[in-house]
């Protein structure tokens, strides 16, 4: 399994791994210990590194992405509808049915590059979104959202146990997939996830979608056919974020349309870019830095606020609540907005980015041979 | 033996006619240049060889088979390197890694995915690139990435790129184009030195570079080519001295 690879990315998995799996401990300090938030992260971890696969390595920046996430719901919903309750075969259906949505949609968006590909990818996600709202009502239950019912089929659940009066739960051959084991199920596949994505970047088919980022042109005249490895890398990403959307519906088993807005589908560019887009760690990094503030300052309200700052003279805590109100409960999309343009303009590499130049500040006070030990650390972090 | 064929190549781009009845015929082996002033149609003829464009009609046949109407990679995999006017390279790449990918689609074809094995576990590919690498001469370089490089190592590097794929035919839009002297006389140096096996056909407007490297001069001027032959034959040619050589170039 990790045959080839080479010493600093067994050790880079293995840090992962640990970061992953110690998630509750290490999310602590900050208040975010708890199973339905630390869910979110590994989800939209996997969202993010699947985005990644296509925007950072291959340089197509698709703003259509969240449908594949909402057909991965869809389908795995179907499948605790149709069959089992077990969570595996919901995860393994979501995630062909987004590939081949996926490739449907990548062989005719990747007829065109650059701007004409992105708006091509947001076409067909608002159009998928659309349609889940009119036509498709009947897979996908319109603005009621595709939900459990008493008189879902279940084939293979019937067959084994009696139908309890309430509504099943998802499980793993018995196991809820609610609270922590939720939670690590999602981390064990973040895991798989994140491991998958190391191969391939550092695989020849990896090294020649950098080369199709850098310059397409030589890519033609140096013998290859580029459409095939772009469409091959949409469609690994289609199923990256179908396995996400699919894990959306085994922590909550329920599929609305909302979540294939293009509005969720500019939250993962956003996510890959904030934790530095290429990277191998950057994006999730990204993605749970907003699940993370999302959480955070949209529960907080003037209410709250002024809580926090009683401590302080009235018209001081009047003005800061102010002032800080309108970053904080529904609008903290403000504030997120303000961040990310920071990052952007300050870290144009993200946020590892900044971890990159904080290390090398680091090691330039440590003195030694600072130079040649910068060139190694940004080249490593640019890998 | 020819080893490209040129026959009657017509190419208008609206009212203008950039190529009129072109005839070429390239020997296998020699290097083989094409000059002429600018805006004779050097860089169209050399673009429908490789499939940028395709002429209105006429013929190109490399070894027996049509060039035209197919796309620039399944020419590159027949065997045609190209060196563009202007480096194309990958660069944010190291240089290792430039060379590298043209030896991956040389021996994987023009797509194959391998996305499992690691690009180290490929030795073979490896090897290659750190040969061709040495012999241009930028061995040492070979993890630097290649958008630091100078101009001139930026075309050494794309020659190294079109090196290791031991094409049948190498074409070289202007190698020594915005060079300086000394960087142009590194150039006709190891164009001399290496691939001395492969066809070349070399488009320049340098005449000390095309004496130097030349088996076979071809003169185009306003689409057409108005001589053919030996160096010096092309140097006593009154024709040739009257559209190009009788200019500044003299």
């Amino acid at each position: 399994m990790f045959a080839g690879l080479t010493r600093n990315d067994k050790l880079l998995f293995i840090g992962f791994t640990i970061a992953a799996l110690a998630m509750p401990l290490l999310a602590w300090p900050v208040g975010a210990n708890y199973p339905d938030l630390l869910q979110k992260f590994a989800i939209y971890g996997i969202f993010a590194i699947g985005f990644n696969i296509l925007f950072g390595l291959t340089g197509y920046l698709s703003f259509g992405h969240a449908a594949f996430l909402g057909v991965g719901s869809y389908a795995a919903v179907w499948m605790f509808k149709g069959v089992t309750m077990n969570v595996i075969p919901a995860v393994i259906f979501g995630v062909m049915v987004s590939g081949m949505f996926a490739a449907l949609i990548g062989f005719i968006s990747l007829r065109r590059s650059g701007i004409y590909f992105s708006i091509l990818t947001l076409a067909f996600a608002q159009m998928s979104y659309n349609l889940a709202y009119s036509v498709l009502t009947p897979i996908t239950n319109g603005e009621t959202g595709l939900q459990l019912s008493q008189d879902d089929a279940r084939i293979i659940d019937r067959l084994f146990v009696e139908q309890g009066a309430g509504l099943p739960s998802t499980n793993l051959f018995g196991l809820e997939m609610s609270g922590y084991p939720g939670f690590y199920f999602c981390c064990v596949l973040l895991i798989i996830a994140f491991f998958i994505s190391l191969r391939i970047q550092r695989s020849p088919f990896g090294m020649m979608l950098r080369a199709i980022k850098t310059n397409q042109v030589r890519m033609n005249y140096t013998g290859f056919n580029t459409r095939p490895y772009a469409l091959t890398a949409f469609i690994i990403s289609g199923m990256y974020a179908g396995l996400a959307g699919s894990l959306l519906a085994v922590t909550d088993p329920l599929a609305g349309a909302e979540r294939m807005q293009w509005t969720a589908s500019g939250e993962v560019v956003l996510m890959t870019i904030l934790g530095g887009a290429g990277t191998l760690i950057g994006p999730i990094l990204g993605a749970g830095l907003i699940k993370y503030f999302e959480n955070i300052f949209s529960s907080y309200n003037d209410g709250l606020l002024s809580e926090s700052f009683s401590f302080l003279p009235d018209f001081l805590n009047d003005t800061l609540v102010f002032i800080i109100g309108p970053f904080v409960g529904e609008g903290w999309s403000l504030l997120l907005g303000i961040v990310f343009m920071a990052i952007v303009i300050f870290l144009p590499g993200g946020l590892m980015e900044g971890l990159t130049r904080i290390h090398g500040w680091y090691r330039r006070r440590g003195g030694g041979d600072t130079r040649a030990a910068d060139a190694a650390s940004s080249r490593q972090a640019a890998e | 033996m020819a080893i490209l064929e040129v026959n009657d190549v017509n190419k208008a781009f609206g009212g203008l006619k950039a190529l009129n009845a072109v005839n070429l015929s390239v020997e296998e082996g020699t290097v083989h240049a094409i000059i002429g002033p600018n805006g004779a149609g050097k860089s169209t003829l050399l673009n429908c060889f490789v499939g940028r464009l395709i002429p209105d009609t006429g013929s190109v046949m490399f070894n027996g088979k049509s060039l035209l109407g197919i796309k620039p990679h399944e020419i590159n995999q027949t065997g045609v390197a190209r060196v563009f006017q202007t480096p194309e390279i990958f660069t944010d790449l190291s240089i290792l890694e430039n060379v590298m990918i043209p030896a991956f689609a040389k021996l994987d074809g023009a797509f194959r995915i391998n996305a499992w094995k690691t690009v180290g576990s490929r030795g073979e590919v490896r090897d290659m690139a750190e040969k061709v690498l040495v012999e241009v001469g930028l061995h040492e370089k070979r993890d630097v990435i290649s958008s630091s490089l100078s101009r001139g190592d930026k075309r050494r590097l794309e020659m190294a790129m079109c090196l290791v794929q031991e094409p049948k035919l190498l074409l070289l839009d202007e190698p020594t184009a915005g060079m300086s002297r000394a960087d142009t006389n590194n150039t006709v140096d190891l164009l001399q030195r290496v691939g001395t096996h492969i066809t070349k056909i070399v488009i320049e407007h340098d005449m000390h570079v095309v004496f130097s490297l030349a088996d076979h001069i071809s003169v185009l001027a306003q689409g057409t080519v108005i001589a053919g032959g030996k160096p010096a034959d092309i140097k006593g040619n009154p024709k040739v001295q009257e559209a190009y050589l009788g200019g500044s170039h003299a």
